[in-house]
C-alpha cells in the first residue's frame, strides 16, 4: 500500500511537470507580442521600437524558449510568479492569495449542497422507483442538467432578488451573499449526482447478494442503506473526486454572473486584459488540482474497496 | 410415522411483464415431511426456483402468487412481510445458485455472518464468534478463524459455497432450501457439497428441499422427487420408481437423454481402456 502511494505521487509529480510544460507552450502561442501588450495596457501614448525592445528585455522575453521555460519553473518553485502585467504594484502570487479563499468557500458550500441534496435525493428516488415522487424528481433533473448555470443563475436572480426581494443579486459580505451562487452551482452537479446514485441503487439492486441478503431475513432499510447505497456511493467516488477541482475551476462563470471576488473572476479580467502572468498562474492551479485530487481519491477508494486494496 | 414440515397447495405464481401477464408456476402441490430431502427436477425456466422464493416471500411486487404454502400451522402466502422476515436465515434458509456473487464485497465474510445473526438473535458479540467457528468447523473448513477475517473476492467458489451453507445451518433452522448448490462450481468440489448435504441430513436430521436439473445431483441426496415442467409437476415419487416407470412424457426424455449421456460417457472411457 505504502509503495503504491509513493508510486502514484512520483508519477503525479512527472504528471505535473508535463502539465507545466504544455500551459507554458500555449501561453506563448498565443500570437501577441507580450511585450506590446504590456505597453498598451500601461497606457503608454506612443509605442516605439525603443519601448518594445526595452521592455523584452526587462521581462526576459529575448530568451530562448526552453531557457524561459525552466526560469519559469524555478520560479515556480519559489512561488515566484512575477508581477501582474497591469497594476505592476502587484505581484502574481499575492492577488491569487487574496482571491484563493473566497472561491474555495464558494465551492466548498457548493459541494456541501451537492451532497446533503443529491445523497438523500437519489436513494428515495431509487427506493421509490416510478412513484410521483421518482418523477418529479427525473423531471427536475432533466430540466436542471439542460440549463447552462449562468441561466439558472439569472433565473435565480430575478426571482428571488428583483421580485421576492430576499437576497442581494451580487457581491460579496455575509452568509446572504453567498446562498444564490453557491445553489447556482450545485445544481448542474446535483442533477448529475442524483442520476448517478439512482441508476447505481437500481443496477446493484439487481445483485444476488441483495436477494441473498433478503433471504437472510435482514430488515430492508438495512440492506437498502448499509449494502445497496455503500455499494453504489463506491463507484461514485471517482466521479466525486474528479468534480471537487471542477467545482473550484468551474466557479468562473458563476463568480462573474454573481460578481463574486474569487479566482474565476480574476481570471477572466486577466483575460480581457492580457494579463499572462495571473493566466498561467491559473492554468497551472487547476492542472495541480486535477492531478491531486485524483491521487487524493484513488488513494481513498483504495482504502475504501477491499477488492482493489488486495490488488496492489 | 411421517410429519410434515411444509405442506403446499395450489400454488400458482403469475409475474407481470411487457408482454402482460405470465403464469409461471400453475397449481403446484407438494409435502415436505420432517427429516426428508425432497428433490425438484427440472430444466431452466421450469419455475422450480420461483416456487421457493414464492413461499419464503423474496419475490418482487412484479409476481403474484396464490395458493397455500402451510409452515408451523401458518399460511406463509401472503403473510406479512415482518413475520416472514424472522422466518427467513432463521427457521427456513436458503443455500443460493452462484456463491460468488451473494455476498456483498465492501464487508468481511466475518460481519456478513454476524449481521445475520444479530438480526435473529441478541447474541453477545464473543458468543457470536465461537456459534460461527464450530459451524465452520462443521462444515470442514480449515482455519476457520482466517476465514472470517476473509472478503467475498478472497475466497473460492467452494469455500463461500461451504459458508452459505453453514450460514444456512448456524439458526437450527426447521427447512433448508438448496436452489441449485452445485450449479455453479467445479465437479470435484460438486461433489464435496452433496457430501455435506448428506451430512446434515443424516446427521441433523433436518429437511431439505434440494431443487436442480442434474438427474445425478439429485439421485444422490433426494428421498423423493417432484419433477416440473413448465411450472408443473409432470411427476413425483421415488425416484427409482420414476427412472423405471415415468408415467409424464417429458420425464421420460429426461431419463432418456440422460442414460445416452451416461452411454456415450462409458462408451468412451471403455475405447480410451
Amino acid at each position: 500500500m505504502i509503495v503504491y502511494i509513493i508510486k502514484r505521487i512520483l508519477v503525479s509529480i512527472l504528471l505535473i511537470f508535463a502539465v507545466t510544460f504544455i500551459c507554458f507552450v500555449f501561453i506563448n502561442m498565443i500570437p501577441s507580442d507580450p511585450a506590446e501588450v504590456v505597453l498598451r495596457v500601461r497606457q503608454t501614448p506612443i509605442i516605439t521600437e525603443e519601448a518594445i525592445k526595452e521592455v523584452t528585455q526587462a521581462l526576459g522575453l529575448d530568451d530562448p524558449y526552453f531557457i524561459r521555460y525552466l526560469k519559469w519553473l524555478r520560479n515556480c518553485l519559489r512561488l515566484d510568479f512575477g508581477v501582474s502585467y497591469i497594476n505592476p504594484s502587484r505581484t502574481v502570487w499575492g492577488e491569487f492569495t487574496r482571491t484563493l479563499p473566497d472561491t474555495i468557500l464558494l465551492a466548498l458550500s457548493s459541494l456541501i449542497i451537492v451532497i446533503i441534496v443529491s445523497i438523500p435525493t437519489g436513494f428515495f428516488c431509487a427506493i421509490f422507483k416510478d412513484s410521483l415522487f421518482d418523477r418529479v424528481v427525473r423531471i427536475l433533473v432533466f430540466a436542471t442538467t439542460s440549463m447552462p448555470a449562468y441561466v439558472v443563475g439569472l433565473l435565480l436572480m430575478w426571482l428571488i432578488s428583483y421580485r421576492l426581494k430576499l437576497l442581494p443579486t451580487s457581491g460579496s459580505g455575509g452568509f446572504r451573499h453567498i446562498i444564490m451562487p453557491s445553489i447556482t452551482i450545485a445544481m448542474t452537479y446535483i442533477s448529475t449526482y442524483i442520476r448517478l446514485i439512482r441508476n447505481n441503487m437500481l443496477e446493484n439492486m439487481k445483485e444476488d447478494y441483495v436477494v441473498y441478503a433478503k433471504v437472510r431475513g435482514l430488515n430492508p432499510w438495512r440492506i437498502s442503506i448499509f449494502h445497496i447505497l455503500k455499494n453504489s456511493l463506491q463507484s461514485c467516488m471517482v466521479a466525486i473526486g474528479m468534480s471537487i477541482p471542477q467545482l473550484i475551476s468551474g466557479t468562473m462563470v458563476v463568480e462573474n454572473v454573481f460578481a463574486w471576488p474569487g479566482l474565476g473572476k480574476l481570471c477572466i479580467a486577466s483575460i480581457f486584459n492580457r494579463d499572462y502572468p495571473i493566466i498561467q498562474l491559473y492554468i497551472l492551479f487547476v492542472g495541480i488540482l486535477f492531478v491531486l485530487f485524483n491521487l487524493i481519491f484513488d488513494i481513498l477508494q483504495h482504502l475504501a474497496d477491499p477488492r482493489i486494496r488486495s490488488l496492489s | 410415522m411421517k410429519t410434515p414440515v411444509l405442506k403446499v397447495e395450489n400454488l400458482f405464481v403469475t409475474v407481470k411483464d411487457q408482454s402482460g401477464l405470465n403464469q409461471v408456476v400453475k397449481g403446484i402441490s407438494f409435502v415436505l415431511n420432517k427429516g426428508e430431502c425432497l428433490g425438484i427436477l427440472g430444466e431452466s425456466g421450469s419455475g422450480k426456483s420461483i416456487t421457493m422464493k414464492a413461499i419464503i416471500g423474496i419475490l418482487d411486487s412484479s409476481f403474484s402468487v396464490s395458493g397455500e404454502a402451510i409452515y408451523n400451522g401458518k399460511n406463509l402466502i401472503g403473510a406479512p412481510q415482518k413475520y416472514l422476515r424472522k422466518l427467513r436465515g432463521q427457521k427456513i434458509t436458503l443455500v443460493m445458485q452462484h456463491p460468488m456473487a451473494c455476498f456483498d464485497p465492501l464487508f468481511s465474510i466475518e460481519k456478513q455472518m454476524k449481521e445475520t445473526l444479530r438480526t435473529h438473535t441478541s447474541m453477545a458479540d464473543d458468543e457470536m464468534e465461537k456459534k460461527l467457528l464450530d459451524i465452520l468447523n462443521f462444515m470442514c473448513i480449515r482455519q476457520p478463524d482466517e476465514v472470517l477475517k476473509k472478503y467475498p473476492h478472497q475466497l473460492s467458489g467452494g469455500m463461500l459455497q461451504r459458508v452459505m451453507i453453514g450460514l444456512a445451518l448456524v439458526m437450527d433452522p426447521d427447512i433448508i432450501i438448496a436452489d441449485e448448490p452445485t450449479t455453479a462450481i467445479d465437479a470435484i468440489t460438486q461433489y464435496e457439497i452433496i457430501q455435506e448435504f448428506l451430512r446434515i441430513k443424516n446427521q441433523r436430521g433436518k429437511s431439505i428441499v434440494f431443487i436442480s436439473h442434474d438427474i445425478g445431483v439429485i439421485s444422490a441426496v433426494a428421498d423423493k422427487v417432484l419433477v416440473m415442467n413448465q411450472g408443473c409437476v409432470v411427476d413425483q415419487g421415488k425416484l427409482d420408481e420414476i427412472i423405471k416407470n415415468a408415467s409424464d412424457p417429458y420425464t421420460r426424455q429426461l431419463i432418456r437423454t440422460r442414460n445416452k449421456i451416461t452411454q456415450k460417457y462409458e462408451e468412451s472411457v471403455k475405447r480410451s481402456i
